[in-house]
């Protein structure tokens, strides 16, 4: 019998990488850039190129999920997404449930931009909405306020089969009963699927810096982050949006798709600057990563010099690192026979054991997952179970 | 071959940090021994750790030729030394191999703990003595006013002292002059057999190990068939060179003459500084008295954080007890930390050296346990027992009483911070002895008990100076005081390699700095963990250790495998240098960084 490679058990996606925002956040460390003029038109062969050559070696799969992610992708002309999309359906078959999100930023310009995206093939978007309240909006840097997001949800809720948003929490000064407030509000929107992360200070950005400098007060203690954290356990599963991962909740059903793959360690091709993939060739699979400057991606892909680009085999020890800690993210958690067919080898018995003691994962039959309580400290889990590789 | 009266051997000693090695920079650039392209700040500081610290650890040995002014040229032997505390037996030893010294005396500084305790070294090595005022050319220099205090305080001679700046070489020349007028010339006979001394040996990967020679009668040349006189190992000379500083081959050396020598060694055993080298055939029937053995004063456990690596710290060790023979070792097993060794040391500066070099020059990641002082337990029956490990203790039941060492402390400090001084010394249990003064300087002398000096006092003494007290000590003997054990349990089980014997007053004290101390060294767990001080069964000091109520990343997404894999495996790397106790993990550096504390 021959068995089907690992990666179709995660599904096949692929994520592109739109890396410029029409001002930076002070708190974020993604890969984005603030541009003055922008050439969609050499960008758009860019990228048609790129989705040419990833074709070469996979245009037999079938492709689940499209994912324009940024930066601010709600920025991008429709005529650019269209004709990507365009290239990217005659390269690969796609899925019956075919997935295609786009990230917006929650304002009246990109509002305005939001039917000719469904046009082109675009079925769920997810906003950066970050707060409901126009102080904490000023304080994340946004540009938007509470009400230009509300207009811009309604207009994509109007328009898309499927829309998500994203809330920041654990904000400087945010009290458990401000929170309670603004979940509850957003959850009486009554949508299906919602990210709220907690504030997270990175090196390199503009938060990172102030912190740094004592100068970014009423930052929550532990003991509050985690207070803010029961409540959004406790407030979303009411609402049957329970967390089925760590920062992301949905009704059953409603989950991302493309974002399972990453979790569920399936295949994905990286398209973009900056943008990583995960890619399984003749049984073994490769990490694959581009330069992350916007000018450096695309003069090598315009000179087809490609300099920079990585394409390097991922030992199975990291594979088989890469399963769990992005599988132990999910509610559902992981399945240990995959992980004994990925790993070097099995996992300490006695580790396990003493895991379970403490209240941090379940096993089941050959699943592994991590409770509620286990999830909230999932690196001292993870550091815990790959001790002595 | 050079003839006796064209030789001079001499040691460079002083307090710490007054410019030995600077000094020998200049005599070996001025006379050309090295290579002004070659040259570098602390040339003889050779090891990584010497020169990170900016300390010399080594005692480091080289020839070199200097044509005088009197129109002969002649063999100068500069041997540069240690000035901390810790690495006094390396002077001492050293000084058994020449004849003089130059005494270097930072001049804004003046007379210092360590200048004292070299002067009364090289009096005893019946040395001549040429005093170097050194730093001249900082604007707080005062050389005529040190010159009084080397007379005062010393007692010697100081009309003659040599004002220079070994940074930027003035006074360099009359410095070479004055070893050539003032030092004695070696004595010895060239007819004579063989008779010379095992200054000191090291291991390098290259050539095995090295011997380091001072010729006092007789010939050695390449192939003569020699033997150590207290192992009686037999060997054939397979390579005679000098140090210049890089080895240098030579055909002979004659008495009066230092040099190296490989003989394929096997034996790290077999070579013993202070043992008499002779020919085996026609030895001689003299040998030397040999080097007075250094006295370890604080053990401590090593043991390999990979329990596979005990043979590889096995072998490093005795290749490192070759180059350093204040530091001696027995093996150790331990229950929680498996097979090791009880290592003694000269101080915990040395402590902190031998297992530095140990991880870094043959790669082994250690676990370092409490360092603790030799006690003498008096059991009931009369029986006396040393106890280098308070592990060990017997069942109290059966001792009558403890002893622990004590020692003299000099320390010389400026008046005004002499009030802390004094209350630091109280503080650890300390008897005044004397008190006198020299100028503005106090010379304060304590006797006190070696436990409450060894880990931190140093440390201490500079902070509450500011770094202006030098201090000095020596053994003085055993006394009779009311010693406990305190043990400490982490999460409830009782961590061996934290034990400490203490002064019963002190226990609660310690006890409390100890948990305390452990509560910030120890990272937080997925549980909360008990730390506890304890002596037989009774609880004295108690510290909670929360537990880790949040540690996660918020997005991890395509992108972020990588790096999050990333931070895993460096965190897989830390945790090499933990050691698990029960269900804790604690930090390998945890077991010295927590006896250290901070009043
Ligand atoms: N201004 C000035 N600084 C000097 C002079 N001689 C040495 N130093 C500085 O004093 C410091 C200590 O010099 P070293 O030569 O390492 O002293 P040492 O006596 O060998 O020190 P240990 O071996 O650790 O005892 C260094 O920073 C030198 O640069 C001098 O003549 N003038
Ligand atoms: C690629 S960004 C969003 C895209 C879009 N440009 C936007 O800002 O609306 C994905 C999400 O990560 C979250 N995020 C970014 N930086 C964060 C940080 N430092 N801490 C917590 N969440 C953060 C935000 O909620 C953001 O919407
Ligand atoms: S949070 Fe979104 S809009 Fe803000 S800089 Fe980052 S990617 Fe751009
Ligand atoms: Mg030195």
């Amino acid at each position: 019998m021959s068995t089907a490679p690992d990666w179709q058990q995660g599904g096949f996606g692929l994520y592109l990488h739109w890396p410029f925002c029409q001002s930076k956040c002070p708190y974020c460390d993604f890969n984005s850039h603030v541009a003055a003029r922008i050439d969609q038109r050499l960008w758009r062969d860019a990228f048609l190129a790129e989705i040419a050559r990833a074709g070469r070696d996979t245009s037999d799969r079938i492709l689940d999920t499209v994912f324009f992610g940024g930066g601010t992708p709600s920025l991008m002309d429709p005529d650019l997404v269209a004709a990507i999309l365009d290239a990217i359906r005659s390269t690969w078959r796609t899925s019956n449930s075919f997935e295609v999100t786009l990230e917006a930023n929650p304002s009246s310009i990109e509002a305005a931009r939001f039917r000719a995206y469904r046009d082109a093939g675009v079925n769920r978007v997810s906003m950066g909405m970050q707060a409901m309240n126009d102080d904490d909006l000023r304080a994340l840097g946004r540009l938007h306020s509470a009400a230009d997001a509300l207009r811009a949800f309604d207009t994509a809720r109007a328009t898309f089969e499927r829309v998500s948003f994203d809330l920041i929490y654990a904000r400087q000064h945010q009290t458990p009963d401000d929170w309670r407030t603004e979940l509850d509000r957003a959850l009486a929107l009554g949508l299906d699927h919602l990210s709220l992360y907690q504030l997270t200070i990175e090196d390199g950005t503009a938060f990172g810096a102030r912190h740094a400098a004592g100068k970014l007060p009423g930052l929550p203690d532990d003991d509050r982050a985690v207070a803010l954290w029961d409540i959004t356990q406790e407030r979303t599963q009411s609402a049957g949006l329970p967390a089925y991962e760590v920062s992301n909740h949905a009704r059953p059903g409603a989950e991302s798709r493309h974002n399972l793959i990453y979790w569920r360690s399936g295949d994905w091709l990286g398209i973009g600057p900056g943008a990583h993939g995960r890619l399984t060739l003749d049984g073994t699979r490769y990490a694959t990563e581009t330069p992350r400057a916007p000018g450096a991606w695309l003069d090598g892909v315009s000179r087809e010099t490609r300099e920079g680009w990585e394409l390097s085999p991922l030992p199975a020890a990291e594979h088989a690192t890469e399963f769990l800690l992005m599988g132990l993210r999910l509610a559902e958690g992981v399945d240990l026979d995959r992980y004994d067919a990925i790993a070097p080898r099995a996992l300490d018995a006695q580790v396990l054991a003493g895991l379970a003691g403490d209240g941090m994962i379940e096993l089941d039959n050959r699943r592994l997952r991590t409770t509620s309580q286990g999830r909230l400290l999932l690196n001292a889990v993870l550091r815990a179970l790959l001790v002595d590789d | 071959m050079t003839e006796l009266s064209r030789i001079r051997n001499f040691s460079i000693v002083a307090h710490i940090d007054h410019g030995k090695s600077t000094l020998a920079d200049r005599l070996i650039q001025l006379t050309g021994t090295v290579a002004e392209r070659d040259m570098k700040e602390q040339l003889l500081d050779s090891m990584d750790i010497e020169r990170e610290r900016g300390i010399t650890i080594k005692a480091n040995s080289v020839r070199i030729e200097y044509p005088a002014q009197d129109g002969h040229t002649y063999i100068l032997n500069l041997i540069d030394t240690p000035g901390h505390v810790d690495f006094a037996y390396e002077v001492s030893r050293s000084m058994r191999a020449v004849e003089g010294s130059l005494l270097v005396v930072d001049a804004s500084q003046g007379v210092e703990a360590q200048t004292l305790a070299n002067v009364y070294q090289a009096i005893d090595a019946d040395h001549e003595i040429v005093p170097v005022l050194n730093k001249i050319d900082l604007p707080a220099a005062e050389p005529e006013r040190v010159k009084e205090q080397i007379e005062d305080v010393i007692g010697i001679d100081a009309s003659d002292a040599i004002p220079i700046s070994a940074k930027s070489g003035l006074g360099i020349p009359d410095v070479l002059e004055a070893i050539v007028r003032r030092l004695p010339a070696p004595k010895g006979d060239r007819t004579a057999p063989l008779k010379a001394m095992l200054v000191d040996s090291w291991y390098d990967s290259y050539l095995g190990v090295v011997v380091m020679i001072r010729v006092m009668d007789g010939i050695i040349r390449k192939g003569d068939r020699i033997k150590m006189m207290q192992t009686g190992a037999v060997y054939g000379i397979d390579r005679l060179a000098v140090l210049k500083p890089a080895m240098t081959d030579i055909a002979e050396l004659g008495p009066g003459e230092i040099g190296v020598f490989t003989a394929s060694i096997k034996q790290v055993r077999d070579t013993r500084v202070g043992d008499t080298i002779t020919h085996e055939k026609k030895p001689t029937d003299k040998p030397l008295p040999g080097f007075k053995p250094a006295q370890p004063v604080v053990f401590c456990g090593l043991f390999p954080v990979d329990s596979n690596e005990f043979d590889d710290l096995r072998d490093a060790i005795e290749k490192l007890a070759l180059n350093d023979a204040s530091f001696s070792y027995e093996m150790e097993t331990s229950a929680a930390l498996g097979f090791g060794f009880r290592c003694g040391f000269l101080g915990l500066l040395h402590l902190e050296v031998i297992r530095d070099r140990l991880e870094r020059e043959y790669d082994i990641d250690l676990i370092t346990t409490a360092p603790s002082v030799v006690y003498h337990i008096h059991m009931k029956d009369g029986s006396v027992e040393e106890l280098h490990n308070p592990a060990d203790l017997p069942d109290m039941t059966y001792v009558d009483h403890i002893e622990e060492p004590r020692i003299k402390a000099t320390i010389l400090v400026p008046d005004e911070y002499l009030g802390d001084v004094l209350k630091l010394c109280q503080d650890r249990r300390g008897i005044q002895e004397d008190l006198t003064y020299a100028g503005s300087r106090a010379m304060v002398v304590y006797d006190l008990p070696l436990n409450e000096v060894v880990f931190d006092f140093y440390d201490r003494l500079k902070s509450v100076t500011k770094g202006y007290a030098s201090f000095d000590y020596q053994m003085t003997g055993y006394r009779q005081d009311y010693l406990v054990k305190m043990q400490v349990l982490v999460n409830d089980e009782p961590v061996d390699a934290l034990s400490m014997m203490v002064h019963r007053d002190r226990a609660e004290m310690r006890g409390r700095a100890m948990c305390e101390k452990l509560k910030e060294l120890i990272p937080r767990h997925m549980f909360k963990i008990p730390i506890q001080a304890a002596i037989g069964g009774r609880v004295i000091a108690r510290e909670t250790l929360s537990a880790l109520r949040k540690d996660v990343t918020a997005k991890c997404y395509g992108g972020d495998a990588t790096r999050k894999k990333k931070l895993l495996e460096k965190q897989k790397a830390g945790k090499k240098k933990m050691r698990q106790f029960g269900k804790v993990e604690i930090p390998q550096s945890a077991f010295i960084s927590a006896l250290k504390m901070d009043s």
